[in-house]
């Protein structure tokens, strides 16, 4: 983990050497679909990428096949600069790659506390009665939510039932940290939030850039992908026609990317190069 | 809805300067406790019933009352676990009769020893539990489905098992003695000493180790409240029960399988899945939880628990019979935890909503025999409670949601 000590250099990354996550000639179909095509992406540590596309564009699919749900058809991955196989969730956890979907997949009924390490409980180790060490993981959940900056949540003994959708949020964001992630995927975090809580959520993704974790977020609001992305990567009919630097770019721009206006499907950032497998 | 949600919330630390008591007040009216709601419930049906006839607390008519719910309070707790799933098990009062039938027509007709025939009517259940768990997991059929087709089945079972005589009359001592054994005073006594002292002491480990993680340990006063109430009825039940015959076998077995199964549900990571299954199914899965497993083992448990009640309740009435497990039992056996706060949709409730609602119908239908109602009066005033309960239970929920407490 020679990435380690970039941590907020986030806006000099020109000069860091391997990308964390590259992605080269990753092609998806789904029968006639082509729902991904030859697409190129890059994730450098302590950055945090835009993916923006319009419906259909193929985000979802690239994060899937990333996070290993739907692997790739065709393509090369490369995790810290070294050939990987992301062919299922568990490769692409083991790799140290997180995702959190839109419907955060949380249990209502459980706290704070119990959703943060469902699947994963903290035991005592007392051989032969191995029971849940509660105490540990409230700690260890404190810690962890004070380190985010979390701190609209009263108290971790709440139910998830009981809190509001940005809450939610953070509380699967913080649930995917938990396995010591170099990569971050979040799917929409900030759909179906008000204004206060986007800007919790928009905080929360700089934490997790000051971390020095690869942050991808999927986002329909351009608005919140300029706010916090340091590039902004555009899919256009299943291919990566753009990747901006988000400080040097104009909104039209990106606009103009998604609907095909401006690069008229002219891909920018494109090696020359056919690396299919 | 959710961002006004938020923002109406009051500011960290607001809360904390309320009085614990005021607290207390605010999270009652809001909902929770549940089972102080329903210790309340049980307070007043026995003041009623008192008032109506003297006899009803006396300490041999309470004495019955514990026999009496003995056995549909234990069918409740496989009853408590399959609701926490999200699931349900029409088939309960059929597998606690055909259970019966099959331990009574093994030790009586086959002349297998007592502890092998129980033995084997507590793997009847089992299996049949197996059977329920596998049809839900690999067929994906509605737990309803699947054990509304036991109900019949399994009844139609107990039927064939007893055979043309069709009542099994129970003597062997050790299948009667389940039932008919009491513990002498000072041994009920000494049980009683031994259930606080154990009580007190996981409640004081649970703070000693709070404090030692750094942790903001909770309220003294509310550990003392509870230690204090817990204390209050172990003694008030045990001086009640001594003073008729002592504290009997078959309560004790009762007990401590709530004991047990509270313990695993709320204590062991077992547990903790039992509950994320009910609350999110594919939430579960995606973190790894195998939820098939966990579905099919609380199905077997269920049913186990439910042949462990057929056994008791067999062991009551000194026989088995065509009707045992049929007619109301399993109504009541699922009534009785979602009466005192065990939701029907899944992922909330406590294994001690078994003893709580059983208390509740068992207290009613007792105080109504004593006062000699016929069974038309009976039925309607027990489905009324029951409609009473759970309209309370709803408005609760629906006010905590209303208030919108962060």
């Amino acid at each position: 983990m020679n990435q380690v000590d970039e941590t907020g250099g986030a806006r000099e990354l020109s000069s860091s050497p391997a990308p964390l996550l590259a992605l080269k000639g990753v092609s998806k179909r789904f029968g006639a679909v082509e729902a991904l095509k030859d697409v190129d992406f890059e994730l450098r540590p302590g950055e945090v990428v835009g993916l923006v596309g319009d419906n259909g564009a193929g985000k979802s699919t690239l994060i899937k096949s990333i996070a290993g749900v739907q692997p790739a058809d065709d393509g090369q991955a490369f995790f810290e600069g070294s050939p990987v196989r992301l062919t299922s969730p568990q490769a692409a956890s083991r790799l140290g790659i997180a995702t959190v979907y839109q419907d955060l997949a949380l249990c209502e009924n459980l706290d704070v506390v119990e959703n943060l390490y469902l699947g994963h409980e903290v035991g005592n180790g007392l051989p032969g009665m191995d029971l849940l060490d509660e105490p540990a993981m409230e700690h260890r959940t404190l810690e962890l939510l004070d380190s985010l900056g979390v701190t609209t949540i009263r108290s971790v003994r709440t139910e998830v039932a009981q809190l509001s959708g940005g809450q939610r949020q953070a509380v699967a964001i913080a649930r995917s940290l938990l396995g010591e992630p170099k990569v971050v995927l979040l799917d929409e975090p900030t759909a179906a939030l008000g204004i206060v809580q986007t800007r919790e959520i928009l905080k929360l993704i700089e934490r997790l850039r000051e971390r020095g974790l690869g942050v991808v977020v999927i986002s329909h609001n351009l608005a919140n992908v300029f706010e916090v992305a340091d590039r902004i990567v555009v899919l256009r009919l299943g291919r990566a026609v753009a990747s901006l630097d988000a400080d040097d770019t104009k909104r039209e721009q990106v606009v103009g990317a998604i609907t095909g206006a401006e690069f008229g499907g002219e891909e920018i950032d494109r090696t020359t190069e056919e690396q299919t497998l | 809805m959710s961002a006004a949600t938020e923002e109406a919330a009051p500011a960290p630390g607001v809360e904390r300067e309320r009085s614990p008591v005021s607290e207390f007040l605010r999270r009652l009216a809001q909902g929770e406790f549940a089972s102080v709601r329903v210790l309340v419930g049980i307070a007043v049906i026995w003041t009623i019933f008192q008032i109506a006839n003297d006899r009803f607390l006396t300490s041999i008519n309470l004495s019955n009352l514990v026999l009496q719910i003995t056995a549909v309070a234990t069918i409740s707790i496989g009853v408590v676990l399959v609701l926490l799933l999200g699931e349900i098990d029409l088939s309960v009062g059929a597998v606690s009769g055909l259970a019966a039938g099959v331990m009574a027509v093994l030790n009586v007709k086959q002349g297998w020893p007592a502890e092998l025939a129980i033995a084997a009517g507590l793997a009847t259940g089992a299996a049949i539990g197996l059977f329920n768990g596998f049809m839900v997991t690999t067929f994906r059929i509605p737990s309803f489905v699947v054990t509304l087709a036991g109900l019949l089945a399994w009844q139609g079972a107990l039927l064939a098992v007893l055979g043309s005589t069709g009542t099994v009359n129970l003597s062997d001592n050790l299948i009667t003695d389940l039932t008919s054994t009491f513990f002498a005073p000072g041994l009920g006594w000494a049980l009683a000493v031994a259930v606080i002292a154990v009580y007190a002491f996981t409640v004081w480990w649970a703070r000693r180790r709070r404090a030692s993680a750094g942790l903001e340990p909770q309220p003294l006063t509310g550990a003392l409240v509870r230690i204090a109430v817990v204390a209050a009825a172990v003694l008030a039940a045990v001086a009640i029960l001594n003073d008729d015959r002592g504290v009997p076998l078959a309560a004790l077995i009762m007990i401590s399988l709530m004991a047990i199964f509270s313990f695993i549900t709320n204590r062991t990571r077992y547990g903790r899945h039992i509950y994320a299954v009910g609350g999110n199914a594919e939430a579960a899965r995606r973190a790894g939880i195998r939820i098939n497993w966990v579905r099919i083992s609380v199905f077997v448990l269920a049913s186990t628990l439910a042949a462990a009640g057929g056994v008791l309740a067999a062991s009551r009435l000194l026989a088995v019979n065509q009707s045992s497990g049929a007619s109301d039992l399993l109504l009541l056996a699922i009534a009785g935890p979602v009466i005192a706060g065990t939701s029907l949709f899944g992922g909330r409730g406590f294994v001690w909503s078994a003893l709580l609602g059983a208390l509740v119908i068992g207290s009613i239908s007792n105080g109504m025999d004593l006062l000699a109602l016929a069974s038309d009066v009976k039925f309607m005033v027990t489905g009324g409670v029951l409609l009473i309960a759970v309209t309370i239970d709803a408005l609760t929920r629906l006010r905590q949601q209303t208030s919108g407490a962060p």
